[in-house]
């Protein structure tokens, strides 16, 4: 199959180009900076740039495609929403609308449980529909409109299906374990509340595994939702200490009530939007709630419908962590 | 006192209208409107009614009804109370069961009916209703559905149209006010002199008070559902009608109506369920009573802790449906090869017939042919011998013979008839174990009078719960029993057990002792009347109730022959018979010593605290008796153990001749028995399996229990966790493997083989923790232990419900009862038990019973005890462990994660979150059953990122 794989140069964006790849599957890829992944034809590109501009990345890259994952998106905790609208609303509108224009047959979108979350606990529910308006965040807003306008354009000759992997995390993911660790080295890692809130985490091999699950099943399952995780839920603070011990930091020794981290996320968000620069807070209100708050998922009917099990435990994924950071001998 | 209409304001007469859109759980779909002609008015007078109707829904799903539910509601209330069963019949008949069609009106001048201007007492009522069914052109079978005055009014129509008639089923109502009793508190002040228009009509209170009483409360949207045909003064005229027709006075107008139709239901051979909510301050217990007098055959369920508002408080629907299909309905299917025919197309209507075992006719024969004797059998036998009875060890030791305690037990039976207790009558007896509790109870089961015995351990409010819903007409007792029957207001005729001066006497309201009864009893005799029959095997013995561990203490029913067969079991298991020196420490089978002709003595001991007993006491009452058998409860054996070192050489001696040493009523640990059997050297340690419903379903002995540990090392079997209904093959052991904790993944506690007449099974469980396997023996297949013997109980009292599904059936002319225990058998044909049922985890991969990860992770040295419970929706549950450590925690807090790392380990399924607490909650009684429930519900907050707070 012929699949073109959009934001490969992001960390899981990379390792699912390089397991589909490795699967014997002819793989294009399509971002702005090259993705290193042996093997895959890199096509340099924005999916912001309209479909019909003549001589458009896009148009070529999906271009003779069999098949379309769509990864790329705005993936940050604060920013500029008109960029959020842009990259994750209006890019996906581009990539649907190109990969069909293409006869593209299959499409995964791969969105995000934030989608249906409405800031509540979440215990042992499956995949709920995408709710923009309940959405925390303009991430999570602008995802959710993303998948509605993705699954909209599911049909018989274009089967669509989303899946949202939760908090995926790997050696090499600088998006959330390089931080978490960095902070605990200097001492400035808290634990929100009490650090018993079971949280449900996907290790990288396995969200690639399952996405690529979702591209063979596409045609079976087109149309659905499906969460996906370890289906090993921990208390937040187990998995810091793991994460830690890992990295051989200290683990957090110090807590924060969970109301005064939302609370104080949202001040510090509004904040960071007045303030001119492009980094990150280091707290919102939105990642106050997912910290304090449980977020497990029922995963059978994903592992029925798309024939998957997790391959890497939690456990083995702190222990590859741990090779990763272990100093080169 | 004529109370009538006059107190009233003036009526106003208004049509009939349809409900507004929007009120919660009300199908618009259901409510029509229709116009009925009033049968005797000159000129065709017509009323407009408002009726729910689910018939055309079934019409749309092409269903043939099997019948109709009339329902009718009471005051104040409409047909908004029924809405739960138009829906659940309705969602019934879609998938396939039999069709119902439910037709629930609003009463004239009440909801959303006319308002007639008309005073419209019970005759007219019941009229009513039957114009409205005319009118309908309804056809049988019929069955009515009524509650509160709405039941009177129903079962006036039940007895006006035999015709059509096919069953009659009830939530609180009444037929009957005895002369002389005062009427319900509420109601007496509804009707009190310029109340009755006030409270009923130019206000809302009654309303008001009424939606008050449901359990939990009404949501806000219900409430103004059952408010919304009463908004304003003038549509409440019918409220306070119905108040005004309550006949509190023979004279009143409807009095004779109401009199017609409590006599017309005793004639009603139609199956009756009674559904009853006992919170209730205005149909209380009495009236059901009432009502099971006057229809003897209803189905009684009692929703502990549900009231008036039965309908809002329980799922009154499901049951009614339930038992609509059990007893209306016979299922056409079973046993048939048509296989899909359709459930509506055969219908019979019949009496429906109490499951139970073949009836034995009475008389010696039967009972000798059984092995069994009944009760009273060897006081009879030994009625001349000067042989020891008995030992009483307070105040001083002092034996009573054969011969003077089956006097007494005459005696005391004569003088219970003299005072008018009569077979089938209840007795409540609240007397510590004593030579006067014995004689009484002996005294009561000769005559037929059914003994109710509840413990003390259940705690006053339980007990207060057990002897009300028990409904004893007598209760015998000491004074501590007497005194908070009567400041509790437990019901029944009081006889103490001792003297008590005569203003004292009428302080607690005792009327007689049990001297007079004696001496009255005597009289009787000389005067040479003969006891009366003597009970057949198959009529009520006694009401025993459970812990209230599980859930609030159900009253258990045991005939003459199960009792018997009790006493049969004893024997036969620990050769406990004519002559056996028995110190009876555990309640049940304390009291069955001289039914086995055996010497019993009861240690001198606080029956409500078990754990004063000393080995000393233990040592003299073996003394006193020269036992050879020992029956204690787990409590009283840890100070038996512990107080062990005050034993004199006298007391080893006497504790030598033990032979048989038993602790029942919880499990026990290995080195508890070990311990307590050293005190006995010649002594066989004993524990039972069994429950309030099944007193002794298996048995185990110290060298069992330790054969049974040694097995699981060598174990090459593993045993098979039901996973997607099937059980999985074990995989083979590696030969040269050390013994490792895993050999036993399902674990569990051995409790042994079966009893001699007891056969136990398992139901396997499928994969969302179901037993809905096959009885079955195979070895190493977990599911719900389900037993059979003839010493299992009756039933459920007033607990048709839980009956129900208790009962196990399969095989016609069984019994097999469902414990409610998880367990699987052995290849020798071992018993363990794993767990609840309700405590089962329902994990994605598969069920998981928690006794097993328990005991692996309490051989942790840091782990003192531990629950294994799960957190999330069944199917998808993620498994926690809670601890007790070594030192205990001062607080709740997580595992660090060494130790949760260690549990782990141990369990080798997935655990989510290992948490520590202080103390894990446990029965009152025996302080050993861990109420896993209520950790899963505390755990569930926590890791939800709730706040820390006490399990």
């Amino acid at each position: 199959m012929r699949v073109l794989v959009t934001g490969a140069s992001g960390f899981l964006g990379r390792a699912v180009a390089a397991r589909i790849s490795a699967a014997g599957h002819e793989v294009r890829t399509f971002q702005r900076r090259p993705s290193g992944v042996p093997g895959v034809e890199d096509v340099h590109g924005s999916i912001t740039t309209p479909a019909d501009t003549p001589y458009a990345g896009l148009a070529y890259a999906v271009n003779g495609m069999q098949a379309v994952v769509h990864l790329a998106a705005k993936v940050s905790l604060t920013g500029n929403p008109a960029d959020f609208e842009a990259v994750n609303v209006g890019g996906t509108r581009t990539v649907v609308q190109a990969a069909a224009d293409a006869g593209v047959v299959r499409f995964v979108y791969v969105s995000s449980p934030s989608v249906a979350h409405a800031g509540r606990s979440i215990m042992g529910s499956d995949a709920l529909p995408a709710a923009p308006g309940q959405a925390r965040g303009d991430y999570a807003r602008t995802k959710a409109r993303a998948e509605l306008l993705a699954l909209a354009a599911d049909a018989p000759e274009f089967s669509v299906v989303a899946v949202r992997p939760h908090l995926v995390w790997g050696p090499g993911d600088t998006q959330l374990i390089d931080r978490i660790v960095d902070r605990a080295r200097h001492g400035r890692l808290p634990l929100l509340g009490h650090g018993a809130a079971l949280i449900d985490t996907t290790y990288v091999d396995n969200a690639a595994s399952a996405i690529h699950a979702a591209l063979d099943a596409a045609e079976r399952v087109h149309g659905q939702s499906y969460v996906i995780t370890n289906g090993e839920p921990r208390p937040i603070a187990e998995l810091l200490a793991g994460i830690c011990g890992a990295a051989d930091v200290p683990a957090p020794a110090w807590r924060v009530p969970a109301s005064a981290a939302r609370a104080a996320g949202s001040l510090i968000e509004a904040i960071w939007r007045a303030r001119p620069g492009t980094d990150e807070p280091p707290m919102t209100r939105f990642l106050a709630e997912q910290l304090s708050t449980a977020h497990w998922f029922d995963q059978r009917r994903t592992r029925a419908d798309l024939a998957w099990t997790p391959e890497v435990s939690l456990d083995e994924g702190f222990a590859r962590l741990a090779a990763h950071y272990r100093p080169a001998p | 006192m004529r109370v009538g209409p006059r107190r009233l304001p003036v009526a106003i007469s208004d049509p009939a209208a349809l409900p507004p859109a929007g009120l919660p759980g009300l199908n618009p779909v259901w409510s029509r409107l229709t116009e009925v002609t009033e049968s005797g008015s000159a000129g065709g007078v017509t009323h407009g009614w408002h009726l729910l109707d689910n018939g055309p829904e079934l019409d749309a799903l092409g269903v043939i009804p099997v019948g109709t539910i009339l329902c009718v509601h009471g005051n104040p209330t409409w047909s908004y109370l029924w809405r739960g069963l138009l829906a659940s019949a309705t969602e019934a008949a879609a998938s396939g069961a039999p069709a119902w069609r439910v037709i629930a009106v609003d009463q004239l001048d009440m909801g959303f009916s006319a308002r007639t201007g008309r005073f419209r007492p019970l005759a007219r009522r019941v009229q009513d209703l039957g114009d409205l069914t005319d009118a309908l052109e309804l056809t049988g079978p019929v069955i009515t559905f009524g509650h509160d005055w709405g039941g009177v009014v129903s079962l006036g129509w039940a007895v006006d149209h035999p015709e059509l008639l096919a069953g009659v089923m009830l939530l609180n109502t009444a037929v009957h006010q005895p002369a002389g009793d005062p009427i319900p508190a509420p109601l007496r002040l509804a009707l009190g002199r310029g109340i009755l228009g006030p409270a009923t009509v130019a206000t809302p209170a009654f309303l008001a008070t009424t939606l008050a009483l449901a359990h939990p409360p009404l949501s806000a949207a219900v409430k103004r559902g059952y408010r919304a045909p009463y908004r304003t003064s003038a549509r409440r005229g019918g409220i306070g009608g119905f108040v005004a027709d309550i006949p509190v006075a023979p004279e009143h107008e409807s009095r004779a109506e109401l009199d017609r139709i409590a006599e017309g239901v005793r004639l009603l051979a139609s199956p009756t369920l009674l559904l009853w909510g006992p919170r209730d301050p205005i149909f209380s217990d009495r009236y059901l009573d009432d009502l099971v007098e006057r229809m003897p055959h209803a189905r009684v369920h009692r929703f502990e802790g549900a009231g008036h508002l039965l309908a809002e408080d329980a799922d009154y629907a499901a049951a009614a449906l339930l038992w609509l299909g059990d007893a209306v309905v016979s299922a056409p299917l079973e046993g048939s090869v048509s296989g899909s025919g359709s459930a509506s197309a055969s219908v019979s209507v019949s009496v429906s017939v109490e499951p139970s075992e073949t009836p034995v006719s009475g008389g010696l024969a039967a009972w000798a042919a059984a092995g069994t004797h009944p009760l009273w059998h060897y006081l009879n036998e030994l009625q001349a011998s000067d042989d020891t009875a008995l030992v009483d060890m307070q105040p001083a030791p002092r034996a009573v013979s054969w011969r003077l305690l089956s006097l007494r037990v005459r005696q005391i039976a004569a003088g219970l008839v003299h005072i008018g207790v009569k077979p089938g009558d209840r007795v409540s007896l609240l007397v510590p174990p004593s030579a006067d509790l014995t004689a009484v109870l002996y005294a009561c089961v000769r005559i037929g009078a059914v003994v109710v015995v509840a413990d003390a351990g259940l705690g006053l409010a339980g007990l207060t719960r057990a002897v009300r819903g028990a409904r004893p007409d007598f209760v015998v007792g000491a004074a501590p029993g007497l005194l908070a029957a009567r400041a509790l207001g437990w019901p029944g005729r009081k006889i103490s057990v001792a003297g008590f001066p005569g203003p004292m006497a009428r302080l607690i309201g005792v009327e007689h002792t049990l001297a007079e009864l004696i001496s009255l009893g005597q009289a009787r005799l000389s005067a040479g009347d003969a006891l009366p029959a003597e009970p057949a095997p198959s009529d009520a013995a006694a009401v025993l109730f459970t812990s209230g561990s599980t859930g609030p203490a159900k009253g258990v029913v045991y005939t003459h022959g199960q009792l018997s067969a009790v006493s049969r079991a004893l024997f036969l298991q620990y050769g406990v018979g004519v002559g056996t020196g028995l110190v009876a420490g555990f309640a049940p089978f304390a009291l069955l010593g001289p039914a086995l002709g055996a010497r019993s003595v009861t240690p001198d001991m606080d029956v409500t605290a078990p754990k004063t007993l000393t080995a000393s006491a233990v040592a003299s009452a073996v003394a006193a008796i020269d036992a050879t058998v020992v029956f204690l409860s787990p409590a009283a054996l840890v100070n038996v153990v512990a107080t062990a070192a005050a034993l004199t050489p006298a007391d080893h001696a006497a504790l030598a001749g033990v032979q048989h040493f038993l602790s029942a009523g919880a499990p026990i640990s290995e080195s508890l028995l070990a311990q307590a059997a050293a005190l006995m050297p010649e002594a066989t340690a004993h524990t039972p399996y069994g429950m309030t419903e099944g007193l002794l379903m298996a048995d185990i002995t110290l060298d069992g229990i330790r054969a049974a540990a040694a097995s699981v090392a060598q174990s090459e079997a593993v045993p098979a966790v039901a996973r997607d209904g099937e059980s999985v093959p074990a995989p083979p052991n590696t030969a040269n493997l050390p013994a490792l904790d895993t050999a036993n993944p399902a674990g569990g506690v051995c409790v042994g083989g079966s009893t001699a007449t007891t056969r136990i099974r398992i139901s396997a469980l499928d994969a969302s923790g179901a037993s809905v396997g096959d009885l079955s023996e195979e070895p190493d297949v977990t599911g719900e232990i389900v037993v059979s013997a003839p010493h299992v109980k009756d039933h459920y009292d007033r607990l048709w419900l839980t009956e129900r599904g208790s009962r196990r059936g399969g095989i016609p002319g069984e019994r097999w009862h469902r414990t409610g225990d998880v367990g699987h058998l052995d290849s020798a044909g071992r018993l363990w038990v794993e767990g609840r049922m309700p405590h089962v985890i329902v994990t994605a991969d598969g069920v998981v019973t928690p006794v097993g990860p328990e005991q692996r992770i309490e051989t942790l040295l840091d782990v003192s005890r531990a629950a294994f419970v799960g957190v999330g929706p069944l199917g998808t549950q993620q498994q926690v462990a809670v601890l007790e450590t070594v030192p205990p925690a001062r607080r709740a807090h997580r595992a660090p994660e060494a130790l949760a790392a260690a549990v782990r380990s141990m369990v080798g399924t997935p655990v989510a979150a290992v948490l520590v607490v202080p103390g894990l909650p446990t029965d009152i009684r025996h302080n050993s059953k861990i109420d896993r429930s209520r950790l899963s519900r505390w755990a569930t907050g926590i890791l939800s990122g709730g706040r820390w707070v006490k399990p």
